[in-house]
């Protein structure tokens, strides 16, 4: 088992090689040549039109860079890895048995630890260097060439294309949170039944096959999904349809738990669930307004849509379920408030509050009947309903993006009829995709060192069994 | 010697233990049980999925008494214990063949 992960690790390097040759001459010149621009001509830096707008990370002087946006960014870093550990591990946490709590929180914790090295090895580098419309390059691999002090005259730091007033290190840390977290949402499609061995691997090699090559197709300037113009603000295509949709893809190679739909499954703590997804809700701040890698208005509005709704989410679905089954309910209220915010994530940066408010009622309501009515039809088990709330979250609000953005804070000037068909291939990209790679890695790694937990280890629970630890 | 063993409604145990009390009784073990008799259980909804739940919570409560106390005990739980609805409970009493207090090693009546 060890040897199959160093052996997918060293593969994913070797396949980076190609396309290191491709982009290397030009990244290992770039660093010193932008730099030289940059400081040549500092004051066209900031009236640069958008074809001399510089497209990999470069070295720029320290005062290039802004203490406030910084401050913001470092902070919301911290805030986006909150919402994993342990906002989201105690979301999920508290809704699985007892007797797979600990199994749950540490399949968050470790994912978090695993995906930090994979993002430093070369996440990162695939991720967020120009590279080809697919992937980046291997320029940024071990962050090498990322630079904090350089030179001994003036202070120099090295910052990503993407944002220019923020040292790198910051830029690359923020990011990672976001690819720590994805992978972590895609185990709420798999609770109670996954072996951690055949997690780790799953979660790691995805991380790299699909994460990354999804966010740079999304969110540089050169993947070709960006090119087309897909409208995603903080993640709703990268983040949650790619869980979501992996979620999905999990749950069907995995098969039901034992005694679904015949056994009690309750939530067995829904106090730890809801200051879960209270702290994934105040977390969320630094996902979306983060998201503008700036300590500016445009930050402020997407917290300010972001609040908007979530709020009007979370009240959907409670009044959907209240006029449904006669009660509000207290997992209601929590997930319909995720569902929310997992809509308003490619928007939040695009759209006005009014718009915003639309987004967290149509996610609310529309969540609802996608993890209950949706999920008993076609028969799945999706455990913790994670594509049930950020799948179909995620596919409504990338979509709804495309209805709804304000022309005057995006910037974008298309038709909606133009914009909406721009998300739909921004979606069906992501889904089918996603889709095919995760159900190809899992029933590899099924067929290798099989996925499920034995029937024994199941009934007894994952936390005995699994982890010699128990709550109780 | 008797065992009474009651089940009863949770938040009548503190009334429960004064009435016994009143009456002599010096100890008392209390568990959290769960059971039905004709109380009907209820249904909790999670993301739209029904369970029934059929169990619901009760307190048990065992005392060792006397054979003189037993009559007054049972009356005095059954009283105390007592609130008209579906539910309240029942009290098993059955003999007891010894008692021993670990402290001392003493045995039946000077041990209850």
């Amino acid at each position: 088992m060890i040897k199959l992960s160093h052996w997918i690790l060293v593969a994913s390097l070797a396949l980076s090689a190609p396309l290191a040759r491709a982009d290397d001459a030009a990244g290992a010149s770039a660093v010193p040549a932008p730099a030289a621009a940059s400081e040549a001509t500092p004051a066209a830096t900031p009236a640069a039109s958008p074809a001399g707008a510089p497209t990999e990370p470069m070295l720029v002087g320290a005062d290039k860079v802004s203490s406030g946006d910084t401050a913001w960014m470092l902070t919301s870093s911290a805030l986006v890895l909150m919402m994993c550990v342990p906002g989201l591990a105690l979301f999920y946490g508290g809704m699985v048995r007892k007797k797979n709590v600990l199994a749950t929180l540490m399949q968050s914790f470790a994912c978090t630890c695993l995906v930090t090295i994979l993002w430093w090895v070369i996440g990162y580098s695939w991720a967020f260097t120009p590279g080809n419309g697919f992937v980046g390059g291997s320029a940024r691999a071990w962050f090498s060439g990322i630079a904090f002090i350089h030179g001994d005259t003036a202070a120099k730091l090295t910052v990503s294309h993407l944002a220019p007033t923020i040292p790198e290190t910051v830029y690359a840390m923020f990011q990672m949170t976001f690819a720590i977290i994805t992978p972590a949402l895609i185990a709420g499609a798999f609770a109670d039944r996954m072996k951690f061995s055949a997690m780790l691997l799953f979660l790691g090699v995805w991380s790299l096959a699909v994460y990354a090559p999804i966010a740079h197709m999304v969110w540089e300037p050169t993947g070709w999904l960006n090119a087309a113009g897909v409208l995603d603000y903080a993640g709703g295509t990268v983040v949650h349809i790619n869980a979501g949709i992996a979620g999905l893809a999990s749950c069907l190679v995995l098969g039901k738990r034992i005694g679904y739909g015949r056994e009690s499954m309750q939530p067995h703590n829904l106090t730890l669930t809801l200051i879960g997804a209270s702290l994934l809700w105040v977390g969320w701040f630094g996902f979306n307004a983060g998201s503008a890698t700036a300590a500016d208005g445009r930050a402020g509005m997407a917290m300010l849509a972001t609040q908007m709704a979530t709020a009007a989410a979370a009240l959907g679905w409670m009044f959907a379920e209240w006029f449904s089954k006669g009660k509000p309910s207290v997992l209601g209220i929590a997930s319909g408030a995720v569902a929310g915010l997992v809509a308003v994530t490619p928007a939040s940066g695009f759209v006005a509050p009014t718009a915003a408010v639309i987004i967290g009622l149509a996610a609310g309501v529309v969540c609802y009947f996608a993890a209950t009515s949706l999920k008993h039809a076609f028969g799945y088990d999706d455990s913790l309903d994670a594509f049930g709330v950020h799948g179909i979250g995620g596919i409504l609000g990338a979509l709804l993006t495309g209805v709804l953005f304000s022309s005057e804070i995006s910037g974008v000037d298309k038709t909606v009829p133009a914009q909406l068909w721009i998300q739909t291939k921004g979606v069906l990209t992501t889904v089918v995709y996603g889709f095919v790679v995760s159900y190809a890695i899992l029933v590899v790694l099924d067929k290798t060192i099989g996925l499920r937990v034995t029937e024994e280890q199941e009934r007894e629970g994952l936390d005995i069994s699994l982890h010699g630890e128990s709550i109780e | 010697m008797k065992l009474i063993t009651a089940i009863i409604k949770p938040f009548k145990l503190d009334d429960v233990r004064k009435a016994i009390s009143e009456v002599g009784v010096q100890g008392v073990t209390v568990t959290e049980v769960r059971g039905f008799g004709r109380q009907r259980g209820h249904t909790e909804i999670y993301r739209g999925a029904e369970y029934m739940v059929e169990f619901v919570p009760k307190t048990k409560i065992e005392i060792a008494v006397e054979d003189s106390l037993v009559d007054q005990v049972v009356e005095a739980i059954q009283k105390s214990a007592r609130t008209g609805k579906v539910g309240d409970g029942k009290i098993f009493v059955v003999g007891l063949t010894q008692v021993v207090r670990i402290r001392t090693g003493e045995r039946d009546a000077s041990a209850i």
